[in-house]
């Protein structure tokens, strides 16, 4: 009797090879992005409701995450990054992640309209439509600025977030939408500078591939100037307060420091020492989005017991 | 050749069901969680069946 051959069960998937396709990583950052907008709001939402919303803008998240994988399986095959990404290593199928990224979208748009409201599920709905057919589908490999209008699609959560508890869109959460979204092309043309052989082979436009690093060094100092107004600006509207206030001036004179060191170094320096200012500055990226959303929640949390608000 | 009952496919095919059903009866739970929060923000409901209500009796004298 010949043994039965099976060939592929190293490439069977798991249940985590599924949680995966969602991208957990930046599901972290929009839970907590969608959770600080809802906190924030001067409006109070019922726990069971305010944690299925959050929840429901996670799964939403994640299905364009599967979705943008789909689609870009091709891409991230050949670049370091995201070769052991489910579908390039084998593990699950391309449709596959289509047909989740597709269910769990109607289900996270679905759920949030019978949690909270309609705008919140229509800005989420467009959110998914934002990030999969405008930046993967459209953007990404046709524009050195995907960047940049791509990042509208990681600035939504708290927006969304916003809009679960007030039902509405205001100054507060359009600031909140902007800072994310003028926070998000320093921090990846940070990452392309000294990843930038990922995306050359991977053909996709980075502004480093397209237009040279000398012009991406100018790009990330002019939006990290742009940036800081609109960080510091929230401090002064109704979530904003002083130790947000504070927090955000100490912060952005760190980041803006860090630009115009990035601006007036070259290749060859940046060569000699590894790209260490670009590293450095690409970390500290990481904890000025995290630290400006956790001193709006640090005013919220004072201002319920009487202090720490205008 | 005797078949092997477990194989390696199965424990992974197991830890997918196992996801996959556990998601299901968070699922469940999150529904079941949300109606009671929506149902208990509607304020009182009255029931009264099979009596009279008050406001009618009220009403009636």
């Amino acid at each position: 009797m010949t043994d039965t051959n099976v060939t592929d069960f190293e490439h069977e998937a798991q249940f985590g090879d599924y949680f995966a396709l969602l991208k957990p990583r930046v599901m972290s950052l929009v839970i907590f992005t969608a959770m600080v907008g809802l906190l924030v709001a001067p409006v109070g939402v019922h726990p069971m409701i305010g944690f299925s919303a959050i929840l429901f803008i996670a799964v939403g998240a994640g299905a364009s995450g599967a979705l943008n994988m789909w689609w870009d399986a091709d891409i991230d095959a050949v670049m370091g990054r995201t070769k052991r990404r489910p579908i390039p290593s084998g593990k699950v199928t391309a449709d596959e992640a289509l047909a989740i990224g597709v269910a769990l979208s109607a289900m996270a748009v679905v759920m949030l309209a019978l949690a909270s409201n309609f705008l919140a599920a229509g800005l989420l709905a467009f959110t998914i439509f934002f990030y999969i057919v405008v930046y993967s589908m459209w953007l990404k490999r046709w524009t050195p600025q995907n960047i940049v209008i791509g990042g509208a699609a990681g600035a939504f959560p708290p927006m969304i977030g916003w809009a679960v508890a007030t039902g509405g869109v205001s100054i507060e959460s359009i600031l909140m939408f902007a800072l994310i979204f003028m926070w998000t092309p320093p921090h990846f043309w940070a990452l392309a500078l000294f990843l930038r052989k990922d995306y050359d082979t991977a053909g996709v436009p980075m502004l480093t591939v397209t237009h040279g690093r000398r012009v991406t060094r100018n790009h990330i100092l002019i939006y990290t100037l742009l940036l800081a107004p609109v960080a510091v600006g929230m401090g002064l509207t109704s979530i904003g307060g002083p130790v947000y206030l504070v927090a955000a001036l100490l912060m952005n004179a760190w980041f803006v420091k860090g630009a115009v060191e990035i601006w007036r170094r070259d290749e060859a320096i940046a060569e000699a020492d590894s790209y260490v200012v670009e590293k450095a500055f690409f970390r500290f990226s990481l904890y000025y989005l995290f630290l400006h959303f956790g001193a709006l929640l640090v005013v919220a949390t004072l201002r319920s017991y009487g202090l720490g608000g205008w | 050749m005797a078949i092997k009952a477990e194989h390696e496919i199965h424990k992974r095919r197991f830890s997918r069901n196992a996801g996959v059903g556990l998601l299901l009866v968070g699922f469940v739970a999150i529904v079941f969680g949300l109606t009671v929060a929506k149902v208990s923000q509607l304020g009182a409901v009255q029931g009264f069946d099979h009596v009279l209500r008050p406001e009618l009796i009220e009403s009636g004298k």
